[in-house]
Formats: structure tokens, C-alpha cells, sequence
């Protein structure tokens, strides 16, 4: 434990510390030296590319991926272009640049992914330099092409070329260049000399650092810190000049006194901290740059390469694989030598306890008279956070959870998290697994984005474990796992289909939310059809199954699927792909036995495409619809003549459907329309389109008799009808001359009484009363109270001994001025309901 | 201890006084003489404190969720799409979008968002001279069409402007191949604003789509069932989840279904939940109940002046002056909310007396000394003249209504109606809608009686059948013959098939045994060739009360009270007799009856024992597919009010006969 502050370097304020991670597990031949390499941040895998200016095909390059612990993953010949950059995406997938701006994407086992091209421009001007970046859209990549032009695009899942401005006065390639993400763009920073430019989509902006040493006369290097936030660059004078990435703000100049062009220049930061430093790294000579005047020197014996991480510096070298980084205020303040902070305090205590010493007392006194011991407890979990060693985690968590003895109510939540967090951390540091994440990092990229990086390596059991033992809900992580592990599974050509199936069904049987249908389609695209259909016969959603089903041409089976699913907008995409996939014969046949696909499509057709629901009825011979059909389309016309030919049509298939009725009352439509039209023509009355009792009132009310006795008795109309029609038609007129005459012309088939009704309806008590005398016995009543006349409803209602119809008269009278009325009506009444 | 109760306003008091608390508490745990339903305790200590007790456990009505929530998910989903779009533009709304609309987010909200123009979709060339145009519409073929036709000739103008379609509450792939085939895919940005749910009231939840209805039960078109699957979905989520369903009818149980796939979908919420039991009805269960002329006092309104989105426009001749007023029909109108679910007979006197009161109210001032007249017109003025604004509107719309609905024809209408639901003289019945016919009475309501006839007689004889379609024809035009076959199509107006098939097995049988076996034979196949589904029904549930018994309206027994005491909708019936008996068990023959696809269904299987007593498990969701009328809800009110728990209904529209049958029309109107 004494030891722990041996790797420290004080600068400034802060300390530095070099933490051996691993003893790299590979072995290299020629060392670092000749070639490519490329390591992704977050602990990720190293790619190497041996001997990548060869072009010979005799001697290939041959392209290595390791993990972080130099565990050989892939190895492959070459066989492509020649390489310009490598590079990691956010997903694990390895970027090759070629010199011909084709970017190849392999999967970090090394199987090839795909690749995409970076222009045509590109392609003619070759491939100068190129960087990849990461960002919050992804991962980009940049290129400075021959001609001195960047090209730039900032997600490759969903690439948008941008080709930037030309930089002003640039003949030859620019001393140095870097990618910054600013306003939600990515921009490129140039130095040409002592020049600085910043390029975005439009413009190229002149640039010139605050305070920056007036005796350099050119930038040799620069750099970008992880978050993008600030800017190192290092002059020709050897200044490294520090400040925010927007040029706005200087933090400090550091003369380094060195004048030649480093190898590569990092951030070593960790977020929040108020320090920032600068690693700089020439062939045998690593320095740390920090705000103030010392520095930090490191002798390298070998070639090395530094791996900027967001809370400090990775250094690979062919031996070793080391992290560099300021030592966490945490870890300061519990192991800085003679330190009284309250970690340190309990720390100390824990060690006198073990030792059975009664110090243990005193130190813990000391902490809670200061009332700190709360404090003392969250120093030492989080300084167990930061530490590599195992043992030295266990020892500060067991000086906490010693000091948690002495808390009555601290929360116990960040105690158990760490621990873990750190049980999960050490285990993927493993070198078998070889992933050297800090638990700043672990916290940062999230658990699940740690499940996929496992599971792109196929470290399914481990994967597993994690999610089990942190908890993870199923279906963002185990399921998630077997189903990466399913898709691998049908891959493996060496067992059978069946095999295969029943093994993938029997792990993934009581996993939750797996969608069957994704592996189906990784078999289908590994070209194992067979399989594919006995995976989805296991997907219980049906409306999962469409899409593939279509992809491998199973149609009748998709549709049936698609309408089992109740999704309609699933059968719909199934319809509409078979229509243009089949003729039209064979579309109609296979929406015939499926009503409910046939349907829908005649819904759409119902607004798209009316001749097409024609051949559908067709098709099927439905007469009645077809009928149907017609009718509505002669209303759509204007012209009589289409319209009766469109209604003839109608009668046909009415008759072809044996629905006499329809057809009949079509004919009589017909008959109907060209009477119209005759007497339209004749009489200019418009009539058209008129229902035949709106022709016959129309004809009645401009005084057609004849032609309105015609109509009667051609259409059959009934008399009743025909009473009601001409009487109201009159009585609207005010023709109560010919109504007169209209009732004797013969015995009304409706009665008298609404004569009398209607008269009174139009204000026409004297002609009313006219009809009264004829009305029927029974509605006598209701007659005489229709034209007011209470005297004779009270007779007739006495006369009938009928006591509803005396209540009905009853309640019209008023007990002022009726009281004789009244008095008769409640003696009738009373012998009516005696009987 | 002494306890004593009253009435005051409608709410039930009793107050119990006692030594000491200690005595009250015992009362209230062992002996149980309170509280009774509904009631408020009051409990007067002898030192004189009083402690009230309103909330106790056998409280009356639970609590009904906070649906104006469900607003404002909309609202903040709207602002962030219309954000989508950033700059001024114009917005175009599909017509029956409007209201809802309005009720979410109004004007002012949307001019916050940078809309500069609001224009009606008319499928009509636009004038609009924005740069961005955006198309809040229903996901329609020819709406689709129309914006299409619009992006295409600004196309050909050489016009450039930015298209955006927010579809509510969802979009279907048939619009965006509308846009593909259109060649316009390109150019239009889509969206969806999953605007599934309108709280039109405390316990009405809507899903505003009429067209829910032809779509789903006419054409055969399933695309809104994810709809209704998406607003059951939204609901859990924001109140938690159902413990039991139950259901009947084909559509009820494809919503089922997709729900179901939704909810294992997304993460299920262990939220305790705010309604527990779940009633799926289609409307095609019960056509009988919306075809029934509406004698309720908020059915009468929506009858006569069409309540629209949860407002009526009262014309002229309500407000006794020369405008219309837009008045909100809901429980936040105190004088509605009393008198929406009563017989419309009672509703005048009530009206009456409650003008009564108002006066008195008003007279108070007289005697007042300042100070209190200063308290009077700070505190009562405001609420009493409110009052008296609500309570001549609504004297006003009740004497129009009478006007309308005292005349002899509706009282012959209703006559016949009550009638027909009876089964009794029929020939009269039928001689009455003939002669309405006739005379032309009304296209819509003749054509209601008539699918009434068929509806209760399991169809009409053919001589009858094409003798009323013939008439019909006379009166209202040719177009019409699609009109029928749609009602057909339907079953909701249809020819009794002739009993051919069973007269070719009669006499196969008959040669078979003697005579006097035929004739038992021949009864046996003439009931079956006549079994009417809803006589049957009728009698096994008691939709129509034994008539003669006199039925007071004012103290209403049952649910007919809706209908005059004439009949007992059954829609409702069938939610009464499920819920009480926990499931279908004893329905066997109403369900084969009502062509079966029930269901009831325990979900999560996690309600435990602990809570079955809460008050969750006395609301009771209950969703129309298909729409449901307002007479239905105030029978599910006075259900509620009986068993003292709460129905919360979700329709996907309001419905009444008229518009029912007018979605069935297909004339060229």
C-alpha cells in the first residue's frame, strides 16, 4: 500500500500517474514501426496494417486486430488498395482508407462489412491525409484530397459528402490539420505556416489564437481535446499553446524548448478537472504539458502510440500498455503522503482495526468530531472507483464499509453500485477479454453500450453474466444477447438446419421480447431459406413474419400472415407489392380468397383507381355490386343519354344477379328520366333528377295535372301516396278551389282528416271546417279540436262515450271559459269510466 | 350516540353525535349503521369537534381520473411537431379536425407556434402564399390526393415551397403510397400526431372518428382497429393498467388483440391503476338501441340540434334573440349536468322550479343592509347570474324541443317505435311507416322505422320488403337502391329468406314420419324460420318491461327509463349482466344469439386480493367501436349510480340514428 504513490509525478498542483494495464500478448516482429495502427478509445480493439506501402502482390500487408491486451482477433491478408488511414467506428467496426477514397468496413473479428466511396473528387485527386473523428452524429471521416481540398462527411451510417472551402495561399500539403465539432457542425482547422483557417461548409474563416508567442512561424502540430473543447497546438519555437477550442480563450503557453515535429500530441484532461494538460510524444521522449511552467518527462525505449481517452492517455507500445492520467482528487486526497483528509483518516483507521490496535478509535474520533465521516465513506468508494488493483480496490472498500458501521442513515446505494460496478470492470479488464475501461469511461459509454462491445466480440457467456448480475432488464439484456447470439448461431454452416433451429428455440425459449423474425432474416441473408421459415414458424407475432416472408417470395403465405396480424397497414404493404409483383389475373385470384385483403384494396381503389374496382367485380362476377357500381356512376354524369346507358348497364347486371327488384326499379328510372327530360323540354320545368314524388308535386304545383295524372298512373303510384302529394301540393298552392274539387272527385283513400290538417296547417280555418263533416266517426274529434271548434269536439267525443278521447278534449279547455264545456265533459267522462 | 340524517341539495348528510370518539369509531367498524351510500358523516364529538368524514370507504362515486392530462400530451406532441417545421407557415386542417382541434390548442397557441394562416381542407385549389405549407388531416386517400394534386401544380408553377403532413392519430402506408404514386414522396415531410383520445367530459372520452363505423362494419375496412388498440394502449399508460376485459363482438376483440401486442411490446408500467375493468362492445352488438328516438334530455338536444365536439349551437329561436350562442354542453354547466340524464318530461318542471329558486336567490338582496349586500354581489351575484344565463338557454332549448316533439306525429312515431320494440300489431306499425313514407315525413327518420322493423322482426317478409323499398324509392329517388343494399349488407334492413330450404327438408322429413309428427315438425321449423333474435333476447334479458305497469319517469327503476320505460337498451343490459356476474358464464344464449366473438380476459394476473377493494375497481371503462349515443351513457350513469361505481365511456364517436344512418347513405347528396 505504501507503493501506491510510487508512480506519482507532481505537476502544478495536480499529480500524474503512469498505470501499467497490461503486458501487451502479442508479439510483433518488425515493433510498431512500419506500419499502420489504429486503437479505438474506450479500451477498444488495435488494428494493425504491416508494411501498408507494399503494392506487390508477392508481399501482401497483412491487417491484425487485437484486443487492448494484444490478444490476436483477426489477421488477414491485404488484398485491397493501398491503405492511407485506419480508423474505429463508435460500433467497434474498423475503417480502412483508401487511397482512392473507397472507405472498406470490417467487423473487428475482420470479416468484411461493406464499403462506400468518398466522391468522385476524391477518387481523381487520391487520398493526401485523412482523419477519423467521432462526434455525436456518429463516426466521420475527413479527407484532404491531392488537390488540397477537404472532404468531409460526418456520419458514415448516413453519409452526406460536404466538400469545404479551398484554403486561401495553400500550395503544398498544410503543416497540420484537425476535425472540431462546433454549433452542432463539424469543422476542419487548418495551419498552413503560421496561418490558421477555419473551414466550415461555407466559408473559410482566418484564425489567430489569443496570445499566442509572437517568435513561432509556423504550427507543427495540433490537437483536439476528447470533448472537443479545447485546443493544444505546438509552434516551431516549441511553444505548446493551450486554450478553447473556439480560439477565444488562452489557457497557458508552455515554452518546451524541443524544436523538432512531434510524433503525436494527446489530451490528457479528465472532465470537471480544473487542470489540463498536453502529452507530446517524440520518438524517445514523452512529455506532459500542463498550465504551469514544469513539466513532465517520460523516456520511451520503444515506438509507441498514445490513445486519447476522455479522462486521460493510453500508451501502447510492443510490450506494454499503460494509461496515463492525472491521479483523481479522490485517490489524492486518501494516498497523498501525509494527507488528513477524512479518507485518509479512515483508511488509516480501517488499517489499525485490522490490526486489532485501539489507534483505530482515535482516528475515527478524529473524523467524526469534524462530522465528517460521511465524507470520509464517499472519498473511499469513489478512490476504489479509480483504482486498477484489485486489492487496492478491496482495501479502500473495506476501510468504507467499515466506516459505514458508524453511519446510522447513509444511503447504501453508492456503496453497492461500486461494487458492482467494479466486480463488472474487473472482469472485462481481464486480458482474455482486454478491455481497460476506468470507471469514469464504464459510467460514460452506459452498460448496454459494454453488453454490445461484448457481444461484437461474441463473448455471449460473459455478456450474459453481466447482464444477470447488474440486472439489466431482459429485453435490453439478455434477450438482447441471445438474440445477437441466435443471429450468429445461423450462420454456422457446419450443422444442420434442424439442429440449428431446435437449439436457438431451446435457449431462447423463455427469453422475453426476441424477435424471431431478425435471426430468420440473418439466415435468409446467409442464404439459408429452409431455416428461415422454421425460425419464423417460432415468432408469435405474425405481422414480425410479413417483410421477410415477401423477401423470400412467399406471398400467399405473408398475405395470410399480414391479415392474422390485424395490422392493416401490413396487408396493405403485402397488396401493393403483389400488385406490381403479379399480373393482374393472379392479383385478383389471390385477393378473392382473402376478404379481407380484398377489401382494403377496394377501399383504396374506391379513391384511386374506379376502373380498377370495376375489373374486381368482374372478376368476381358480382353482378349485384357491379350493378351497384353503375348506378353510382350515372349520377356522376351529366349528360341523360350516358347517364340511361350507365343505368341500362345497371339493369343488365341486376338482371345477371337475379335481383329483379333492383333492376326493375332501375328500369323505372329510366322510364322516369326520359319523361323528364320530355317534359323539361317541353314545359322548361326542371325536373331531372327529381324522385318521382318530387316530379309529380313539382308537376302539380305549376298546375300539370295531366301530366301528374299520368305519372300516377303509369308508375303504379299508390292512391294513398298520390292524396297525400296533391293535397299538400295544393294546399301549398293555395288552390283550395281545385282541392275542393279533388275531394269529391272521388272517396279519399286517406280519410278527411288530414284535409282538415293540412288546411289548418296553412292558416285555413274556413276550408278546413269544410271537411269536417266528412271525417270518419272515430277521428271526429280530433277534427273539431283541429279547427278550434271545442263545442262540437265535447258533442262528439260525449256521443262516442269514449274517455280518452273526452280526456283529450278535457285538457284543451280552460277552466275560465269553458266551465260549462268542462263540467259536461267531467260528468261524461265519469259514466264513460264507469262502463 | 345518537345519529341523525338529512337531505340538502342532493347530498345526503348524517351526523352522528356521540360521548367520545372512541364510541363513533366502534359504531363505524362493528355495528355498521354507517355510513350508508353516499352519504357525508359528519361527527359531533360532546367537545364539540366536529370531524368530516366525506371520504369513507363505501363513498358513493369514486373519483374519476384526471382526463385533461390526456390534452395535454396532445398539446405538447402538436407543439413539438408543428416545431418540426420551423418558421412562419400556414396551416391546413381537415374540417371535422376543427373542433377537436380547438379543444386542445387553440388559435392563440397555434400563432405562438409561428402558424401565420388557418385554412379549412375543401379540396379545393388553395390561395394560400406561404412558403410552408402544413396539412394537419385524418389519414384520407383523397385528402392525400388533394395535397398531392396541390405539391404537383406548384411543381409545374415552378413554385418551391416546404409540405408537411401531420396525420392524426396515425398514418396509414395506403396515403403514402398515395404520395409515391403521385410522384410527390419526395417532397412532403409526413408525421403523425398520436392524437388518439378527446375528453369531451368528465366520463366521455371520444375518439372522434365517425368514420370508424361505415369503415369497420360496412366496408370491411380494419385500419382503425390499431387506432382503437393505440387509444387503450395511451390510456394505461398515463392511468395504469386494466385488470380485466371483457368483451364482445368481432372488432372488440381484433382491438383486443392489438392492444395486447402493444402492451407486451413497450414496458409494462406497474402503476396502480386508476381504472381496472375494461368493456368492449361493437356497435353492431345492438343497432336497436341508437335507432330508438332519444327521450333523455341530452339525447333530445343532440337529436334536435346536433351536439357537435361537446358544444351546440342554439339558433335563434332558443336564445330569443337574433344570434346563435355556442354553448359547451358539460358537467362544468351546473344546470345541464343536473338535468342531461332525466326524461325530458321531468325536465321542464325541474327547470322551472330551479328558475324559482334563482328568484328567491336574487330577492335575498332585498333587506340587506350594505355590508351584506357588499358580500352578495362579491360573492353570489357572479354564480347566480351565470346561472341565469345557463338556465335560459336552457328553458329556451327545452321549449323548442317541445314545440317539436309534442306534435302528434312524434307522439304516433314514438308510439309506433314502442310498438314495434312490444312486437305488438305489427300490420299497424307497418300501415304507419308506410303512410310516413308516403307523405314524405322524413327521409332519415323513415328510414330508422323502417331498419327498426326489420331489426326487431329478424327481417321483413318479401312482400313487405319490396313493397316499403318501392315506396321508399317513389319518395326519395332511385339512389337510394344503394342505400339498401348498403342496410342489407349491414343487416340492418333485410328480406326474410323465404323458408325454401326448410320447406324442401319438411317435406323430406315428412315423408318420414305421420302426420301428426309433421305438424309438430312444421311449428318447430316455422319458429326456427322465424326466430327472431331480438323477441328472443327481449325476453331472456327483460329488455321491455311488462307494459300496462305504470312507470314514473321521475323515479326511475331501470335503465328504460331512457326510453320512456319502453325498453332497456341492450348494450347496457349486456354490461350489467357481464360485470355482475364477472365474465359470460349464463350468457351462453344472449352470446350465440348476438353471433358470439366474446371474451374476458384476467390480464397480468397481478390483482391481488389487496386491491380489489379499491375504488379503481369501481370505474369501469367501457368502449363503443362504432360510436355510442348519449341515451346509452345516461343509462351507464344511472347503472353506475345504482351499483355505486363509475362508467368512464370511450366511443369512437357520439352517435344518435341520424348519423348513424346517414353514414349509411349513398346518394349523391
Amino acid at each position: 500500500m505504501a507503493f501506491v504513490t510510487a508512480n506519482w509525478n507532481p505537476l502544478g498542483e495536480a499529480f500524474y500517474r503512469k498505470v501499467e494495464l497490461f503486458d501487451m500478448s502479442w508479439t510483433l516482429k518488425e515493433g510498431l514501426r512500419e506500419c499502420l495502427i489504429a486503437a479505438a478509445p474506450y479500451g477498444g480493439p488495435i488494428a494493425l496494417l504491416k508494411g501498408f506501402q507494399r503494392r506487390s502482390p508477392s508481399t501482401r500487408p497483412q491487417l491484425e486486430i487485437y484486443s487492448s491486451s494484444g490478444v490476436p482477433m483477426a489477421s488477414f491478408p491485404w488484398k485491397s488498395g493501398l491503405v492511407k488511414q485506419l480508423g474505429w467506428t463508435v460500433s467497434d467496426d474498423l475503417l480502412c482508407v483508401q487511397e482512392d477514397g473507397t472507405v472498406l468496413v470490417y467487423d473487428l473479428l475482420g470479416g468484411f462489412k461493406r464499403h462506400f466511396s468518398m466522391g468522385n473528387e476524391v477518387s481523381q485527386s487520391q487520398v493526401m491525409e485523412t482523419k477519423i473523428f467521432h462526434s455525436p452524429y456518429g463516426t466521420g471521416v475527413a479527407i484532404l484530397t491531392g488537390a488540397l481540398r477537404f472532404t468531409l462527411a460526418t456520419n458514415i451510417d448516413d453519409i452526406k459528402l460536404r466538400r469545404l472551402p479551398e484554403v486561401p495561399g495553400l500550395d503544398g500539403a498544410p503543416t497540420c490539420w484537425a476535425v472540431l465539432s462546433q454549433d452542432r457542425q463539424s469543422k476542419v482547422l487548418v495551419a498552413n505556416g503560421s496561418h490558421l483557417f477555419i473551414l466550415d461548409n461555407t466559408s473559410c474563416t482566418p484564425v489567430t489564437p489569443p496570445g499566442l508567442s509572437p517568435q513561432a512561424s509556423s504550427v507543427l502540430h495540433m490537437c483536439v481535446s476528447f470533448s472537443y473543447k479545447y485546443l493544444a497546438l505546438l509552434t516551431d519555437s516549441g511553444h505548446v499553446w493551450m486554450g478553447t477550442s473556439n480560439l477565444k480563450e488562452k489557457v497557458s503557453e508552455v515554452d518546451t524548448s524541443i524544436r523538432t515535429p512531434p510524433k503525436q500530441m494527446a489530451w490528457c484532461r479528465r472532465p470537471k478537472s480544473q487542470q489540463s494538460s498536453v502529452v507530446i510524444m517524440w520518438d524517445r521522449l514523452l512529455l506532459v504539458v500542463g498550465e504551469c511552467k514544469e513539466t513532465i518527462q517520460y523516456l520511451l525505449d520503444s515506438d509507441s502510440v498514445l490513445v486519447p481517452e476522455m479522462d486521460g492517455v493510453r500508451i501502447i507500445n510492443e510490450t506494454h500498455h499503460e494509461l496515463l492520467q492525472e491521479v483523481p482528487v479522490a485517490c489524492e486526497e486518501i494516498f497523498k503522503i501525509a494527507s488528513m483528509a477524512p479518507g485518509a483518516l479512515l483508511l488509516e483507521a480501517h488499517k489499525e482495526y485490522e490490526k486489532e490496535s485501539q489507534k483505530a478509535d482515535e482516528y475515527l474520533r478524529e473524523i467524526k468530531e469534524q462530522n465528517l465521516l460521511a465524507e470520509a465513506v464517499k472519498q473511499c468508494v469513489e478512490a476504489a472507483g479509480h483504482e486498477y488493483e484489485p486489492e487496492t480496490q478491496k482495501t479502500l472498500l473495506r476501510a468504507a464499509s467499515f466506516g459505514k458501521c458508524f453511519l446510522s442513515n447513509f444511503p447504501p446505494e453508492l456503496f453497492v453500485s461500486m461494487c458492482r460496478d467494479l466486480r463488472v470492470l474487473n472482469a472485462v479488464r481481464d486480458y482474455t477479454v482486454g478491455m481497460p475501461l476506468t470507471h469514469t469511461q464504464f459510467k460514460q459509454m452506459t452498460i448496454q453500450v459494454l453488453i454490445d462491445r461484448l457481444v461484437h466480440r461474441k463473448l455471449y457467456p460473459l455478456a450474459i453474466e453481466v447482464c444477470r448480475y447488474l440486472k439489466t432488464p431482459e429485453y435490453q439484456g439478455v434477450s438482447r444477447v441471445l438474440k445477437h447470439w441466435a443471429c450468429y448461431k445461423v450462420q454456422q454452416r457446419e450443422e444442420s438446419d434442424e439442429v440449428i433451429a431446435r437449439t436457438v428455440n431451446m435457449r431462447l425459449a423463455d427469453a422475453s421480447g426476441i424477435s424471431y423474425s431478425e435471426i430468420a432474416t440473418k439466415a435468409y441473408e446467409s442464404g439459408r431459406t429452409e431455416l428461415a421459415i422454421k425460425l419464423l414458424e417460432y415468432e408469435p407475432r405474425s405481422g414480425e413474419q410479413v417483410p421477410l416472408l415477401l423477401k423470400m417470395k412467399k406471398s400467399p403465405l405473408a398475405l395470410s400472415k399480414a391479415i392474422e396480424s390485424g395490422d392493416t397497414d401490413l396487408v396493405y404493404t403485402v397488396v401493393m407489392y403483389l400488385k406490381n409483383e403479379l399480373n393482374r389475373g393472379d392479383f385478383f385470384m389471390m385477393l378473392r380468397n382473402q376478404p379481407v385483403a380484398l377489401s382494403l384494396y377496394r377501399q383504396f381503389c374506391k379513391h384511386q383507381e374506379l376502373d380498377t374496382l370495376k375489373d374486381l367485380f368482374n372478376q368476381d362476377d358480382d353482378h349485384q355490386e357491379l350493378g351497384n357500381y353503375y348506378v353510382k356512376a350515372s349520377y356522376k354524369e351529366p349528360r341523360l343519354e350516358a347517364r340511361v346507358s350507365l343505368l341500362q348497364s345497371a339493369v343488365d347486371e341486376f338482371y345477371k344477379a337475379k335481383n329483379e327488384f333492383a333492376a326493375k326499379a332501375t328500369e323505372e328510372e329510366m322510364r322516369l328520366l326520359r319523361f323528364q327530360r320530355k317534359l323539361e323540354e317541353e314545359k322548361s320545368e326542371p325536373l331531372v333528377g327529381f324522385s318521382l314524388h318530387d316530379t309529380i308535386t313539382a308537376l302539380l304545383s305549376v298546375g300539370l295535372h295531366k301530366h301528374a295524372e299520368q305519372l300516377y298512373k303509369d308508375f303504379r303510384v299508390s292512391d294513398k301516396r298520390f292524396w297525400w302529394l296533391k293535397l299538400k301540393a295544393l294546399a301549398e298552392k293555395g288552390d283550395w278551389e281545385e282541392l275542393e274539387k279533388f275531394a269529391k272527385s272521388k272517396k279519399s283513400p286517406i280519410g278527411y282528416l288530414p284535409f282538415v290538417e293540412v288546411c289548418i296547417k296553412h292558416h285555413n280555418k274556413h276550408e278546413a271546417s269544410k271537411y269536417v263533416s266528412r271525417v270518419t266517426p272515430e277521428q271526429k274529434v280530433k277534427a273539431h279540436l283541429a279547427v278550434g271548434d271545442l263545442q262540437s269536439a265535447t258533442e262528439a267525443a260525449i256521443e262516442r262515450r269514449n274517455e280518452s278521447e273526452i280526456i283529450t278534449v278535457l285538457s284543451r279547455c280552460s277552466a275560465t271559459t269553458d266551465v260549462i264545456l268542462v263540467e259536461r265533459l267531467n260528468r261524461a267522462k265519469a259514466t264513460a269510466a264507469k262502463k | 350516540m345518537f345519529v341523525c340524517r338529512m337531505k340538502e341539495n342532493g347530498r345526503k348528510l348524517c351526523f352522528v353525535r356521540a360521548s367520545n370518539m372512541s364510541v363513533v369509531k366502534q359504531a363505524l367498524t362493528i355495528a355498521k349503521p354507517l355510513p350508508e351510500k353516499g352519504e357525508e358523516v359528519y361527527i359531533v364529538v360532546k367537545s364539540g369537534i366536529v370531524l368530516h368524514m366525506a371520504q369513507t370507504e363505501r363513498r358513493d362515486a369514486p373519483e374519476l381520473p384526471d382526463f385533461s392530462l390526456l390534452k395535454r400530451i396532445a398539446r405538447d406532441q402538436l407543439i413539438f411537431l408543428l416545431e418540426q417545421l420551423p418558421g412562419r407557415k400556414d396551416l391546413f386542417i381537415d374540417a371535422d379536425l376543427m373542433s377537436p382541434l380547438d379543444r386542445i390548442a387553440n388559435v392563440t397557441i397555434l400563432k405562438q407556434h409561428e402558424v401565420d394562416k388557418l385554412y379549412k381542407v375543401e379540396l379545393k385549389p388553395i390561395v394560400s402564399i406561404s412558403d410552408q405549407l402544413c396539412f394537419l388531416i385524418r389519414p384520407r386517400i383523397q385528402t392525400v390526393k388533394w395535397i398531392s394534386d396541390l405539391v404537383n401544380s406548384d411543381k409545374a408553377a415552378g413554385r418551391f415551397r416546404k409540405y408537411k403532413i401531420i396525420f392524426t392519430p396515425q398514418k396509414f402506408y395506403a396515403c403514402e403510397t398515395v404520395l409515391e404514386e403521385q410522384g410527390v414522396y419526395g417532397y412532403i415531410t409526413t408525421d403523425e400526431w398520436n392524437f388518439y383520445i378527446l375528453p369531451l367530459d368528465d366520463d366521455i372520452l371520444s375518439l372522434e372518428l365517425p368514420e370508424f363505423f361505415r369503415d369497420n362494419f360496412l366496408e370491411g375496412d380494419q385500419r382503425w382497429v390499431s387506432t382503437g388498440g393505440g387509444a387503450l394502449h395511451l390510456l394505461q399508460s398515463v392511468y395504469g393498467s386494466f385488470s380485466k376485459v371483457y368483451g364482445i363482438g368481432r372488432c372488440a376483440k381484433m382491438v383486443y388483440e392489438t392492444w395486447r401486442e402493444q402492451m407486451e411490446d413497450g414496458d409494462l408500467r406497474t402503476k396502480q391503476p386508476e381504472f381496472a375493468k375494461v368493456f368492449l362492445i361493437d356497435r353492431d352488438v345492438d343497432f336497436i338501441t341508437p335507432l330508438c328516438s332519444q327521450v333523455v334530455y341530452e339525447g333530445l338536444v343532440d337529436d334536435i340540434f346536433r351536439i357537435k365536439c361537446g358544444s351546440v349551437e342554439f339558433g335563434p329561436d332558443v336564445t330569443s334573440s337574433d344570434k346563435s350562442i355556442k354553448v359547451m354542453l358539460n358537467s362544468q354547466d351546473k344546470v345541464f349536468n343536473e338535468i342531461r340524464n332525466e326524461h325530458f318530461s321531468n325536465v321542464f318542471g325541474f327547470l322551472s322550479q330551479k328558475a324559482k329558486n334563482l328568484q328567491t336567490a336574487y330577492d335575498k338582496r332585498r333587506g340587506m343592509d350594505i355590508q351584506q349586500m357588499k358580500a352578495f354581489v362579491a360573492d353570489e351575484l357572479k354564480g347566480l347570474k351565470q346561472e341565469h344565463r345557463l338556465l335560459s338557454l336552457h328553458i329556451g332549448a327545452c321549449e323548442s324541443m317541445m314545440k317539436k316533439k309534442t306534435k302528434q306525429d312524434f307522439q304516433e312515431l314514438l308510439k309506433t317505435e314502442h310498438s314495434l320494440l312490444e312486437g305488438f300489431e305489427i300490420r299497424e306499425c307497418i300501415t304507419c311507416i308506410e303512410e310516413h313514407i308516403n307523405r314524405q315525413v322524413s327521409m332519415i327518420e323513415s328510414l330508422r322505422l323502417l331498419c327498426l322493423l326489420s331489426l326487431t322482426e329478424n327481417g321483413l317478409l318479401s312482400k313487405d320488403y319490396r313493397s316499403l323499398k318501392a315506396q321508399y324509392l317513389q319518395s326519395y329517388g332511385i339512389d337510394h337502391l344503394l342505400t339498401f343494399a348498403n342496410l342489407r349488407q349491414l343487416g340492418v334492413l333485410v328480406e326474410q329468406q323465404p323458408g325454401e330450404t326448410l320447406t324442401v327438408m319438411e317435406s323430406k322429413v315428412g315423408k318420414l314420419v305421420n302426420d301428426k309428427t309433421v305438424g309438430k315438425l312444421t311449428d318447430a321449423f316455422s319458429s326456427l324460420a322465424k326466430k327472431s333474435n331480438f323477441r328472443a333476447l327481449s325476453k331472456r334479458l327483460a329488455l321491455v318491461p311488462k307494459s300496462g305497469d305504470e312507470y314514473d319517469l321521475r323515479v326511475p327503476r331501470d335503465m328504460a327509463y331512457i326510453f320512456s320505460g319502453a325498453y332497456i337498451p341492450l348494450s347496457c343490459k349486456l354490461i350489467e349482466q357481464v360485470l355482475e356476474r364477472d365474465g359470460w358464464t349464463g350468457l351462453e344464449e344472449v352470446t350465440r344469439m348476438l353471433n358470439g366473438h366474446e371474451f374476458a380476459v384476467t390480464a397480468g394476473g397481478n390483482s391481488s386480493e389487496a386491491r380489489t377493494k379499491t375504488d379503481a375497481q369501481r370505474i369501469i371503462l367501457v368502449m363503443f367501436l362504432g360510436g355510442c349515443t348519449y341515451s346509452e351513457i345516461s343509462a351507464l350513469r344511472f347503472l353506475g349510480k345504482e351499483r355505486g361505481c363509475r362508467f368512464i365511456v370511450l366511443t369512437t364517436a357520439i352517435t344518435s340514428s341520424a348519423r348513424l344512418l346517414e353514414a349509411l347513405l349513398d346518394n349523391h347528396a
